[in-house]
């Protein structure tokens, strides 16, 4: 281990100005931002996206991604001013003294080369290690970080591992090369809650066995509050405000980060007792000879929202896909207005179609990037409605007032909108056919807090006024507070537990829903700590 | 369809009716189509691509050959010009494509870019006579025609075949060396090479080790279709540097209605064409370790 002396200043970032290059011209990015980090210390850096937060974090390491540009300001890393360096010059500190962490592991490692290879790559390079040694020093990461068979598993591609072992191994890569600087770039937020305790416990623990400092790039508080000693808010490329986590997690001081910390406090009353509108019976599905989905039943009551939770892989979106007519279930059939509707979506009269809508969760490629938000949801209106010429336009505009957008977007392109608004014109296009069940597919997910927030409080008022039963399929806890009445909990293809949102979420639990329970991180900063403590880690 | 026949061809506009029916008799050619196909593929399974028409005539002398017989030479022939072309249009073309990659935008990879695609854009006879002119006309280092028989000797071959195999790889440099670059700057993107570049890789160092190993499938492929064509579709350069390939062969076939060697060489293209590809999808799945290693 390098001799790391405590306390003094790694890195100094001051007054540093990006601007990245788009629509013809030069944009500003981050706008005089500065930055402190000592060694051993841990930043967390948190915003909503395109707050910047992840182009200083790789700034920090001297890098702008192409098209991105340092307009002014200093990167001083241990005295050297990186903004004054050439990519040769750099090229020496990265994957050696400072190394990086990316959000998505999957796409991050190179599918042609073994995991060790990988791991050991720049510490090898730097000659910081002969290869042997940095393999067995790879070998014990892996341990440290609790990956299964450690001594053998680095001799697999990236495709054979799971994502939150990949995580861990881009972990054991970052710290390969001992470093003096980790910068974590949402590390966690592709992953299964159940998986990122995990993640988090390992990089947390390896962070602080070998007294590196990092930068922990999230937009989940809850997250940041696990890792971070000190906690800086961005918005819009400038800093909102910054103080230790503790002190920051109990008294924020600006207005923006309070709604920050407001946002997982919806809550919605639940409602019991309705006809059932909805009934999926005894359903076995197969993907080609894979059990997909095993005897599942759920019900959904009129005018109520049932959430489906569960990781990814527990065959939640299978049933919406068994639902809809997409997927044919082997056994078993989905009951409309106690009326059995055919299998297939061939089958189905228009009738059928139009009364089970869905809504997916990227808006971004659930449209057609060469169709307005005229064009997007008129055509439900006229092939379900028979609407025509001024008619039509009518029910758009009524429909784009209902989502709390107006006539001003009739006329716009998907990528002329944010997330948000995206989102929206999804609804919208849902609501266009006249539906009395919606099914929606993890439709906040891809969205920040603060826009998910307005997403849901939406389809809350939608439901409200429409009478509308929606299917919600989700695997974020918080949502599911939000917007439910009744919850599902599926693993593995199974219904582990089916009933009111009070009763799930009460104890006793069954194991699954306690560990998916448990798993949900909280705003307190010792909530990991006290986890790992019950769980006997 | 192709209009006449062998009997036809051979017998010429003043021949009697009577005779040309009996000539064509003794060919076989008066039996249905199909069963003549599957007498041919029946022979073709077993290894006997039946016998040459050319060399008879009606008086009954038969002077034919075998077609195996017939093709064999050529077809070595061509093989040789074609792995002449290929041993230096292949790693020419990758190492440009490299090279291009990595200069991408520069003045170097402009100039490649336009001399390349200069070369493919002419015809071949051009490129061949262009080739000529310099190299056999006005300086005379390599001889203009390539004809070459079994007794020349192995040098000789080479020096002869010079010009020819130059031709052809400047016709196909193009078409691979594109892909090459085209194939590893669409890798460039992905965050796995970004992951590199965080990790102190070199500019070099990516384009080798981290880019082109996930970019063989295509390369291959686009490089097997033009060594396909090296063997397949080299006719025209064989005219001009009145080189005995496979190509001068079937054209000739073609114009006596020596329906025989027709079938063995278009036989040999296919084979060829097919052999080829299955290489060029062996290749893909080597270098793919998702399709090698399975979960």
């Amino acid at each position: 281990m390098k001799n790391k002396k405590e306390n003094t200043t790694l890195l100094q970032i001051k007054d540093l100005k990006i601007e990245g290059f788009s629509d013809e011209r030069w944009h500003k990015i981050i706008k005089g931002v500065n930055l402190e980090l000592k060694r051993g210390e841990v930043l967390g850096l948190i915003g909503e996206s395109g707050a910047g937060k992840s182009t200083l974090g790789l700034a920090a390491m001297g890098y702008t991604q192409p098209g991105c540009r340092i307009t002014g300001g200093q990167i001083n890393f241990d005295g050297v001013d990186l903004t004054k360096r050439t990519d040769s010059e750099k090229r020496k500190y990265w994957g050696n003294r400072m190394t990086y962490v990316a959000q998505s592991a999957a796409a991050s490692f190179n599918p042609a080369h073994r995991l060790i290879n990988q791991t050991t790559e720049s510490t090898i390079r730097a000659g910081l290690k002969k290869p042997n040694e940095a393999f067995d020093e790879a070998r014990s990461l892996y341990d440290a970080l609790n990956l299964p068979n450690p001594e053998t598993i680095g001799e697999r591609y990236p495709h054979q591992v799971s994502g939150g072992q990949l995580q861990r191994i881009m972990t054991a890569m970052a710290m390969s090369p001992n470093p003096d600087l980790i910068v974590f770039d949402e590390p966690t937020t592709a992953l299964d809650v159940t998986t990122q305790v995990e993640v988090l416990a390992a990089m947390r623990d390896i962070v602080k066995t070998y007294g590196t400092a990092a930068i922990y790039i999230t937009h989940d508080l809850s997250v940041v509050a696990q890792m971070a000693d000190r906690i800086k808010v961005l918005r819009y490329g400038e800093e909102v405000e910054e103080a230790m986590t503790r002190k920051m997690l109990k008294s924020p001081k600006e207005d923006y980060t309070k709604s920050l910390w407001s946002v997982r406090s919806i809550q919605k009353p639940e409602k019991k007792n309705a006809d059932i509108i909805l009934e999926v019976k005894n359903v076995d599905a197969f993907y080609g000879s894979f059990h997909v989905l095993k005897n599942i039943n759920i019900k959904l009551p009129l005018g109520r929202t049932v959430a489906l939770v569960g990781e990814s892989g527990s065959g939640k979106s299978t049933v919406a896909r068994v639902i809809t007519g997409l997927l044919e279930p082997k056994i078993g059939s989905v009951k409309f207005k106690n009326r059995e509707l055919p299998p297939s979506l061939k089958g189905r009269t228009k009738d059928q179609l139009q009364k089970i809508q869905m809504i997916y969760q990227m808006a971004d490629v659930a449209m057609n990037p060469k169709q307005t938000v005229y064009d997007i949801i008129s055509r439900p209106a006229s092939f379900f409605a028979g609407l025509t010429g001024a008619n039509l336009r009518k029910r758009v505009v009524e429909l784009l007032e209902q989502i709390d957008l107006d006539e001003r977007f009739i006329d716009r392109y998907p990528s002329e909108l944010s997330g948000g608004q995206k989102q929206r014109i999804c609804i919208a296009r849902a609501l266009a056919a006249n539906p009395e069940v919606v099914i929606c597919d993890e439709v906040t997910s891809a969205l920040d807090q603060i826009v998910q927030e307005g997403i849901l409080k939406l389809l809350g008022r939608l439901q409200k006024d429409l009478n509308l039963s929606y299917i919600f399929i989700t695997h974020d806890i918080a949502t599911v507070k939000a917007i439910s009445d009744e919850v599902v909990v599926m693993n593995e293809g199974e219904v582990v537990e089916q009933g009111l949102k009070s009763e799930i979420f009460s104890p006793p639990h069954p194991e699954y829903t306690e560990l998916l329970l448990s798993s949900v991180p909280e705003m307190d900063p010792d909530w990991l700590t006290d986890l790992l403590k019950a769980r006997n880690y | 369809m192709l209009p006449g026949d062998f009997g036809q061809a051979i017998l010429g506009q003043a021949a009697l009716p009577e005779t040309v029916a009996a000539f064509r008799q003794e060919l076989g050619l008066d039996k249905p189509a199909y069963i003549r196909y599957f007498d041919w593929a029946l022979g073709a399974i077993q290894g006997d691509l039946g016998t040459s028409f050319s060399g008879r005539n009606a008086s009954g002398a038969d002077r034919s050959a075998e077609v195996v017989d017939k093709i064999a030479p050529r077809l070595w022939n061509t093989l040789f010009l074609a792995s002449m072309a290929a041993l230096i249009a292949v790693p020419l073309s990758l190492i440009l494509g490299i090279l291009t990659a990595l200069y991408r935008n520069s003045f170097f990879d402009r100039s490649v870019n336009t001399a390349t695609l200069t070369t493919i854009s002419f015809p071949e006879f051009f490129v061949a006579y262009i080739l000529i002119l310099f190299f056999a006309s006005l300086n005379q280092i390599f001889p203009s025609l390539a004809n070459v028989d079994p007794d020349t000797n192995f040098g000789e071959r080479i020096y002869r075949t010079a010009l020819p195999a130059f031709t052809l790889t400047l016709v196909i440099v193009a078409h691979m060396m594109r892909m090459t670059r085209a194939a590893i700057i669409n890798l460039l993107a992905s965050p796995y090479i970004q992951m590199a570049k965080l990790s102190g890789a070199s500019q070099t160092e990516i384009i080798l080790k981290h880019a082109l190993p996930n970019a063989w499938a295509p390369i291959a492929t686009v490089i097997a279709f033009n060594l396909a064509y090296l063997v397949v579709g080299v006719v025209v350069v064989e005219v001009v540097f009145v080189y005995p390939g496979v190509g001068q062969l079937m054209v000739d076939a073609v114009r006596t209605r020596d329906i025989p060697v027709v079938q063995g060489c278009a036989l040999i293209f296919a084979v060829t064409y097919i052999l080829l590809n299955l290489i060029a999808d062996i290749i893909g799945i080597v270098t793919n370790p998702r399709l090698l290693h399975p979960k």
